[in-house]
Formats: structure tokens, sequence, C-alpha cells
């Protein structure tokens, strides 16, 4: 019987190294490395240099995580104790309360899941929306804000933090600049066009600038036609809606994107979740879906939409394109590639997870992406055939009733594509691309060797840092920012209660002396922090043969 | 006799302290209640340990020595 590991892709057979042993080949050759604590996976892809498929997700010992639970144990019981205090007015409540003739009612605010928002998320929320005051480039300048009664209210005290290095910012290829002399085609159109756009897609926005640009992302990707929309979100969860509707299965990853899950929502299809990127899981949901058909009158699905993403921004994994795209030819499902993250930063010449595996555009059903990454501007897009893209321009809501994309914004996705693609004369844009690879190699390999657990593919240019612990997530962005170093700490709605971490996204805009300095204050801060909890660390002789051929490339 | 050493070293374990217990996102008073408490916990610990635990175990040590010390009085008397 055929498993999904014998794939024939390209016209090769290739045998995968899974994570879960689920075939019992005599060819298989078992690994050392296929160890309990790593997950290695060891695949040749049909690309042209034969990568392998390198992804990790160490665990950290068991010691850490009991630590953190004893962590949110404390912080909770002091959560009780001052919400008891403020209950019998011992403690003065700034928060929204009802008034007196209100609270023989059902409770507005004080609710428990505002629990964690009071009481953990306050005491160290000055690391989160610190206000900016220049351009998110490489660097950038930070407004100074101080608080008096433990971050309940901020004041600023009129000073500027300069020159803070940019370790947060979706800034991949370093388009987000403001130099003069290269947005000169972006102030020509402000001048020609203004600013707003005063109208709906469909009514009198629909300018020439959309359709140059639409054309131009038709050819970048390889597909026949792409619609662009004014907001990257709203692309998601507008357009999933009038993909697919009641009677339609949709088959989504663990741990997709807000956006996505709301548009499945919205759309009233029957949603599946499958584990993230475990092709036995969303296999076997296939399998049962084919069988089973719909819940209670077991006829066949209309529709089987299987939505996964380019690269998962809190993970740094890549999807596993060659196996979803197998899977889906051999099931008749529908593929949706949200490639928010992976458009402009992975692959040879900046086109996404498709020509990183190697792969024809054209097996992507739909290919969605945003322009706010890569590209320094704003807005989404959805790609594919023509019939698809017609049928969005109609019955899209997003294309229907939102305002389209604001001209100077798509004048520079213009000009960043043209420059990406060549076509203005310089090879700026592929040298962006070139700088972005070594930049992520160079920072990735220098993180494991000094011995943190860094999550996600060795080619994201998203790397998450493991903190684990609640305490270390505060300390760790002030800490930082004394350092001059701005970071996004991520803690728990957004990730696993036990697994904060520190997300650092790489730009090709960072020279290699601003990489390091971050890299240095990171081993010290490792050091004083004790986060370098990984298992795998390398000897000292190792790291120095490994610095010098770094260095003699 | 590094005493600055010695001092940065304790400052340096007390803040570990502090972060792996969460106590560091606390606001001072806080942090002071929640040392008492601990405080006073070891304490007990500590005593209750130094308290009972020879007593125990030479109880324990006569009750198991008794059983087979009985037991092999009993065998030779049976040999012989």
């Amino acid at each position: 019987m055929a498993t999904t590991a014998d794939l024939v892709s390209n016209g090769n057979i290739h045998r995968h190294n899974q994570n879960i042993d689920t075939f019992k080949s005599d060819a298989y050759v078992r690994s050392g490395f296929n160890s309990h604590c790593n997950k290695h996976n060891g695949k040749a892809n049909g690309g042209l240099d034969k990568r392998p498929f390198k992804e990790s997700f160490d665990q950290a010992p068991l010691y850490v995580a009991v630590l953190t639970y004893v962590g949110f144990g404390v912080v909770t019981l002091f959560g009780y104790f001052r919400d008891f205090l403020r209950a019998c007015g011992l403690e003065k409540c700034y928060l929204a309360q009802e008034r007196e003739e209100q609270k023989d009612f059902v409770p507005l605010y004080q609710d428990f899941e505002n629990f964690y928002t009071r009481n953990l998320y306050m005491r160290v929320r000055d690391n989160w929306n610190r206000p900016i005051c220049s351009l998110p480039g490489p660097q950038f300048d930070l407004v100074e804000r101080v608080s008096d009664d433990y971050n309940w209210t901020f004041r600023n005290t009129g000073k500027i933090i300069k020159n803070v290095i940019n370790m947060g910012s979706y800034n991949y290829l370093g388009f987000a600049e403001n130099n003069a002399s290269f947005l000169t085609t972006v102030e020509d159109t402000t001048r020609q066009y203004g600013v707003g756009v005063c109208s709906t897609r469909q009514e009198m926005g629909n300018l020439d600038i959309h359709n140059e640009l639409e054309d131009l992302v038709a050819k970048f990707l390889g597909v026949e036609d792409s619609m662009t929309f004014g907001m990257g979100f709203a692309t998601n969860s507008m357009n999933i809606p009038a993909l697919v509707g009641k009677g339609c299965l949709i088959l989504s990853d663990e741990l997709n994107h807000t956006s996505l899950v709301l548009g499945a929502r919205l759309s009233g299809s029957t949603i599946r979740v499958f584990k993230h990127n475990n092709l036995q899981s969303l296999e076997k949901l296939l399998r049962d879906a084919i069988v089973h058909g719909q819940p209670r009158t077991h006829r066949p699905w209309k529709k089987i939409l299987i939505l996964v993403e380019g690269i998962y921004s809190m993970e740094g994994s890549v999807v596993r394109l060659p196996e979803i795209v197998a899977l889906k030819k051999k099931y008749k499902a529908y593929l949706y590639l949200d490639e928010a993250h992976s458009i402009g930063a992975v692959g040879q010449t900046g086109r996404g997870v498709t020509e990183y595996f190697g792969l024809d555009p054209s097996d992507v059903d739909v290919m969605m992406g945003t322009f706010t990454k890569s590209f320094g501007a704003a807005g989404g897009y959805i790609a594919g055939k023509k019939e698809l893209v017609d049928f969005l321009r109609t019955h899209s809501h997003s294309s229907v009733y939102a305002t389209s994309m604001s001209p100077p914004v798509a004048k520079q996705i213009l000009r960043v594509l043209k420059c990406i693609m060549g076509q203005d004369g310089t090879t700026v844009g592929i040298q962006r691309v070139r700088q972005l690879t070594e930049n992520v190699r160079y920072f990735r390999q220098r993180l494991q060797e000094m011995g943190f657990i860094i999550y996600g593919n060795e080619d994201s240019p998203v790397v998450p840092l493991l903190l684990y612990m609640p305490g270390k997530v505060g300390a760790f962005a002030r800490e930082m920012l004394k350092k001059n170093i701005g970071v996004v700490v991520v803690g728990f709605p957004a990730t696993p209660i036990t697994e904060s971490r520190a997300r650092f996204c790489l730009s090709a805009a960072h020279t290699r002396g601003m990489l390091d300095k971050v890299l240095n204050t990171l081993d010290d801060l490792g050091d004083c922090l004790s986060l370098k909890y990984s298992r795998h660390k390398r000897s000292i002789q190792d790291r120095t043969l490994r610095r010098n051929s770094v260095l003699n490339h | 006799m590094d005493v600055k050493g010695l001092k940065e070293y304790l400052s340096w374990l007390y803040y570990q302290y502090l972060l792996v217990t969460c106590s560091y996102v606390l606001e001072p008073w806080e942090q002071s209640i929640f040392n008492t408490l601990l405080f006073t916990m070891v304490t007990m610990v500590v005593y209750t340990a130094y308290v009972f635990i020879p007593i125990h175990t030479r109880l324990a040590l006569e009750f198991f020595s008794g059983l087979f010390g009985g037991q092999h009085e009993s065998t030779a008397a049976f040999m012989s």
C-alpha cells in the first residue's frame, strides 16, 4: 500500500525520514540523530541545489517546564490576592468598573478572562506598544516613556532613544527606506493621484496603477492572473468565505494565523484541524473525509480546501509543500497557500516557497500573500488561474466593498517588484535576497553555537528564541532595550503557556556589524539570565573551526 | 577574600531566584511578602528535619535490626 513516504515529486522517488516511524520498510536507514528530544528531518528537495530540509524544535530539560509552572503559580496566587484587595476596596482599581446600579447584573468588566491581562500582562506591558518615531528600518528611534504606577499609566519623558537596532520589524528585504532618490516614482504618483482613493474597487476605485500592479504580480509569481487588496488581513478573512461555504470542508493547520481562522469560521464550512506540519494527520483527515462524507447525511463534500502558510511566524517553520501537493493531487483537494512571511524572503530569487522547493506555481490552487512584510508597503494579493481571479473580482467582499489600495502604496510595491525582478536595470533586488539568506544562516548558526534553543527551519528569516519563564520575558525585553536593541517578546495567549519566546526578524538591511552587536549582547544576556538551555552545545574547538570557515567564505 | 566578587555572585543568585519564581514582575511589597512566606516555610522544614530525622532514623534502625536479629536468633536456636 502506497503511503505518503513514497512520494513521486518531480519525477524522482524520495524516501523521507519522517519524525513518526509509520512505515516499516527494509530500505529505511535509521539515522543516529532521531533522538527523543530532537526532531530532525532529512529530505532532498527537488530544487536545484538539493538542500536538506532541516527543522528543529528542541525540548528544554524538564526542570524548566516545572519552574515555568511554578512562576505562573506564584503570579496567579498574587493575582487572586490583588483582586481580593481591589474587591474589598483596600486598593484603588484602575480598570473600568460598573456603576453602583449595575452591580447586581451579570459582570461586564471584571471577568475571569481578564484575570491574566489584569494580573500578569499589566505588570510587564511596558515591553509592548512602544511608540516609534522614525522609519522602521534596520535602526529606529523610540520615544522614551516611564510609568510611575507600575504600568497602569505612562508618560513621555520627552527624550528619544536614538538608533535602536530593530530586530522586530518584518522588513525582510530592507525596502522600508526613506531615501529620496529611491522614492522618486512614489513621489510622482502622490503628486499625480493624491493619497486617498475615495471609492471601492468596483465603483470608482479601480486605477490603472492597480491593473499594472496585478499584471506584474502575476508575472512575478508565474501564474495567470492576480488581484490585489488594500489590507492583508482582510484578504484572508474576506476571500475564504467567497471560495468555500456550507457543505465544504476546510482542513487547517494547527498554528494558522488568526486571519485564516477568521475567514474559515466566517465561511460557514466545517473546519477540521490537523497537527502542525504533520502529513500523517492531514492524510488521515482526508481519508476520513472522503470515506465518510458530510457528518449526518454522508453525502460527499462539495470541496475540500487545505489551508497552510508558507512560513509560520511564531515557529519559524516552513510548510512541507511537495508532500502536501502530492496529497492534494491524490485526494483531489484544493490548496490555499498563505505566503505572508515567505514571499520575497525565501527562494533563490525571492519568489516564495514554491521556488524554494522547486515546484510549479500552478500546483497551488490559490496563492495568497501580503505586501506588508518584504515589500515595505501594505495590502495583500490572491493569485492563481484566471477563472479564480475573475470569480473573486465579483464575489469577494473585499473587492466589492473595501476601499482599494492607495496609489503611493501601489507604486511602492511596483517599484519593489521591478527591483527584485531586475527590471529596473540594477542587481539591487537579487543582492538583497542573497544578503538576507546569508544573514539568516549566519545568525542562526551563531545562536545555535552559543547554546540557545531556536525553533524553526534553517532558512527561515523568523528566529524564535525560547525563554520559557514569564519572569525572564519581561527581564529580557527590558535588558535588550537598555543595550539599545529592540526585540519583540511573545507570551501566553499567542504561544503555548510554557513556551514564551523572543522573536527576531532578520533583514537584508542589517549589516554584519549590527548582527555581531546583537549576538554579543545575546551571549552576555544569555549567561546573565541563564537562557542557554540547549543540550547540543558544540565544543570550543568545533566552534573555532566553524567561525574560521564562516570568515573564509 | 574576594568580597566584591562574592557580593556580585550573591546578587546574581538573588536575581536568578527572582526570575525563576517570577517575583521579578511583582511590586516590592509583594516581593517582601513572598520572600517572608517562603523563608518561613523553609525554616520550618529545616527545623522539623533537624528535630525529627535523627530520632526517627534511630527508631527505624532499631525496629529493623530487631526483626532480622530476632529471626537469626530463632533460626540459630532451631539449628542447634
